[in-house]
């Protein structure tokens, strides 16, 4: 029997195994929508703006280990959802985007919301197709979702011309795909994982750098064994939390821009390092001249050679999959008969740095601090909530202060930084676990770049709680402004703010204000209590709290600015 | 330093732009490329010149590799090779400058491939800076117009670029 093309994408959907759609229909996708209307297997989440499309289906990819899909229009469709795309794409996450196309017969000729879709988000997707033959449309999808979570993850867009998905074709879903110029590489090199080994036993200062790809291979648990096993202390990446237990007396927090001095000092003071899944951001390691101006040996994990000596140079390169390579090293640690150096001195020196207690702040009984909230959200949550953030100041004092312990637990836009993601990744959180708590902890600015996902949060019943850390600036550009522009906060005070509480209300939802601190618990408890309603915290924070510790850009991990020394 | 890097890549539409793409959002520098269908209609074979430090280079190699059309890269200039690049010349010739460019093109084992009774279309093929020096040689304000394709380059012996 023919199927059309429309036919065909929902088809190849439900082999997928997909859950949830996030979309928004337009004139090229009717076809498609006509399609999902008759079925029930695949859901449509309808957002309220394609970019939170995006979004949601990236916040449903994190938390589960599963592709995110989303459908937009042609035209604005594509174009407002590319900012999502590249919030993915910067952060490796697997998703597949359809798009709808003009008719191919009009393709090239500024017909009504035509754009070049290919063109527009070919430098921010892991790979693009047009389908330009219905024929092609299901091993299209098929090689769409493998590039998607093979190799490291990225989105993939698929544009659809409308002519093509209402014409037939017989419909046969491939069961492998073969793309012979795509091999990413999965296993490690049997020699090189031993030279890494016997690097690690014999180092006398080791440190773990473990980033997103220890969460995006789901291995967190070889990477917890192989620190134990060599006694070293690790340190996630903004992307890695929860990849190593926080609680445990090995970690030592974040490192980077914002990271913990015992952290940033270990990564400039240990001798062998380790990086897994992790890429030397400029926001982790600083100035590179300065972090390259100490000796260390260097191994470093990661699927993609191209992250490897990118940034740094690396002695010893593990080109592979993380769960994978780690599965490997422990068993040459294991049946090694060397046990690791002793390591005495070093774990002296990581508690001197500890002790200078990097993350302590001055809490108040006047007005309420934003560090307050987060450890307070840890307490009322018992640490298992899945937590989406927003980005600014409220971002970082999320990952400082709400000690992960699990994997996918923390949900944030690292690379790119997007204002706005927060609400819409909670929505996929929150349908891929719906049991679940989520949180979504944001600022008052960056809550209003997609603050209309209130209204899909009523429309699919979504009990996401909003902490939002108003502190009426947009604060992490006020701090900059505060230690580089000499206090003039142009452009960064959010004046005329809406009434939270009434927003929330006017949404159908729960808000609630807060003021003092004696009030925050609370107010937390009362919200988390509510366990089918969507409640809005607005807490009126402390506007000129600053976030630290941190490494001014440009500088080096050791050249940090703490609490204490302003 | 100078590197001249041959890649297969499937002969899809689109595929130039993204090989064209990452050189421009990465900022790698290109100093010419060539592109045409193989004997396998199914593959295009690419001939990049480049220039840029040990580390960049290795960057361009790697993140050419990443890209899912592209089959295969190789760094012509990590052994021997062969590079050729094909140039148009058309001149004024006319008096006694008709004798001298015919001359010239032999010495530089050229051929004139068009003549009329004022110009002519001279075709050389050679490593670019063959083609540089023929244009030195030559008098400068005869030159109409130059048309040239890029160096394409092989692998010497052994040295093959295959699936
Ligand atoms: C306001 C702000 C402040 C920030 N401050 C900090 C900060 O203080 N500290 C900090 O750490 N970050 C900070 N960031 C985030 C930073 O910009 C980067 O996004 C982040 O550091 C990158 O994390 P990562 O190195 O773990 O790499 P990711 O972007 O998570 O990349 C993952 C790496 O793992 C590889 N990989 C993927 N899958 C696998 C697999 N299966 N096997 C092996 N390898 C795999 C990929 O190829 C890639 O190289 C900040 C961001 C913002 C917006
Ligand atoms: C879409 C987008 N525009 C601009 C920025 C630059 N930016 C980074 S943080 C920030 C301030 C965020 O303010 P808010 O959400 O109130 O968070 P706060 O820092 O106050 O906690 C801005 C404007 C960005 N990251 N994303
Ligand atoms: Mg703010």
């Amino acid at each position: 029997m023919e199927l059309t093309g429309a036919e065909i994408t929902i088809r190849c959907l439900q082999e997928e195994g997909v859950e949830y759609v996030f979309g928004y229909p337009g004139g090229a996708v009717l076809f498609i929508y006509d399609e999902l209307f008759k079925q029930e297997a695949v859901k449509h989440v309808l957002v309220r703006h394609e970019q939170a499309a995006v979004h949601a289906a990236d916040g449903y990819a994190r938390s589960t280990e599963k592709v995110g899909v989303a459908l937009v229009t042609s035209g604005p469709g594509v174009t407002n959802a590319v900012t999502g795309i590249a919030t993915a794409y910067m952060d490796s996450i697997p998703m597949v985007v359809i798009s709808g196309q003009v008719p191919t017969s009009f393709i090239g000729e500024d017909a009504f919301q035509e754009v070049d879709a290919v063109g527009i988000t070919r430098p921010c997707v892991k790979h693009n197709f047009l389908v330009k033959d219905v024929k092609d449309l299901a091993s299209t999808l098929k090689k769409a979702f493998y590039l998607a979570k093979s190799g490291r993850p990225g989105p993939v867009l698929v544009d659809i011309p409308k002519d093509i998905s209402n014409m037939k074709t017989a419909f046969e879903y491939p069961s492998t795909v073969n793309i012979r110029s795509y091999h990413p590489q999965v296993a490690g090199d049997a020699n090189l994982i031993k030279q890494a080994a016997q690097m690690l036993l014999e180092a006398k200062r080791p440190m773990v750098y473990a980033g997103g790809g220890v969460i995006l291979s789901d291995a967190a648990k070889q990477l917890t064994e192989l620190v134990r096993l060599i006694d070293s202390p690790c340190t996630n990446t903004l992307m890695g939390l929860g990849g190593y237990p926080a609680s445990d007396k090995q970690s030592v927090g974040m490192l980077g821009m914002h990271g913990t001095y015992e952290a940033n000092m270990g990564m400039q003071n240990c001798d062998v390092l380790l990086a897994v899944g992790a890429r030397f951001d400029d926001r982790v390691i600083g100035n590179v001249a300065h972090f390259n101006s100490v000796p260390r040996k260097i191994i470093h994990l990661d699927i993609d050679p191209a992250s490897i000596s990118k940034r740094v140079k690396v002695d010893v390169p593990l080109v592979g999959d993380v769960g994978n390579v780690l599965t490997d090293l422990i068993k040459v640690l294991k049946s090694s008969k060397q046990k690791p150096e002793d390591r005495k001195d070093w774990w002296k020196q990581i508690a001197e740095w500890r002790s200078a207690n990097s993350l302590n702040y001055k809490n108040s009984s006047e007005i309420i601090k934003p560090q307050f909230v987060i450890e307070t959200l840890h307490k009322i949550t018992h640490g298992d909530a899945f937590i989406t953030s927003d980005v600014g100041q409220h971002q970082m004092w999320a990952a400082q202060y709400y000690k992960f312990d699990k994997p996918r637990r923390w949900i944030n836009s690292g690379g790119l930084g997007t204002m706005g993601f927060g609400l819409p990744a909670a929505m996929g959180v929150q349908l891929a676990h719906p049991g679940e708590t989520v949180a979504c902890v944001t600022g008052e600015g960056s809550i209003q770049m997609n603050i209309q996902e209130l209204s899909t949060c009523k429309q699919f019943n979504l009990p996401i709680k909003v902490i939002a850390l108003n502190n009426r600036y947009l604060g992490m550009v006020r701090q900059w402004q505060e230690f580089f522009h000499g206090n003039r906060y142009s452009q960064s005070y959010m004046d005329a703010l809406p009434d939270f509480v009434k927003l929330a209300e006017a949404y159908g939802h729960v808000g609630i204000l807060v003021e003092k601190p004696s009030d925050v618990e609370g107010a937390l408890k009362e919200a988390f209590a509510r366990k089918d309603e969507l409640v809005f915290l607005d807490f009126r924070t402390d506007s000129t709290e600053n976030v630290y510790p941190m490494v001014p850009g440009g500088k080096g991990l050791s050249e940090v600015i703490l609490a204490e020394d302003l | 330093m100078r590197h001249i890097i041959s890649l297969l890549m499937a002969n899809e539409a689109g595929a130039l732009s993204r090989v064209s793409g990452l050189f421009s959002a990465r900022g790698y520098n290109i100093e010419s490329l060539t592109v045409a269908p193989t004997e396998d209609a199914t593959l295009s074979r690419m001939t990049i010149v480049t220039s840029g430090s040990d580390e960049v280079i290795e960057q361009i190699n790697k993140q050419l590799n990443k890209l899912v059309d592209v089959v295969s890269v190789m760094d012509l200039s990590d052994g021997d090779h062969i590079e050729r690049e094909l140039m148009l010349v058309k001149v004024r010739a006319e008096g006694a400058d008709r004798e001298e460019l015919k001359r010239m093109s032999d010495i530089f084992r050229g051929n004139v491939i068009d003549v009329s009774d004022k110009t002519y279309t001279i075709e050389l093929t050679g490593a670019g800076s063959k083609l540089d020096s023929f244009l030195h040689a030559i008098d400068r304000k005869l030159i109409l117009e130059t048309v040239r394709t890029g160096a394409s380059g092989i692998g010497r012996g052994d040295r093959i670029l295959k699936i």
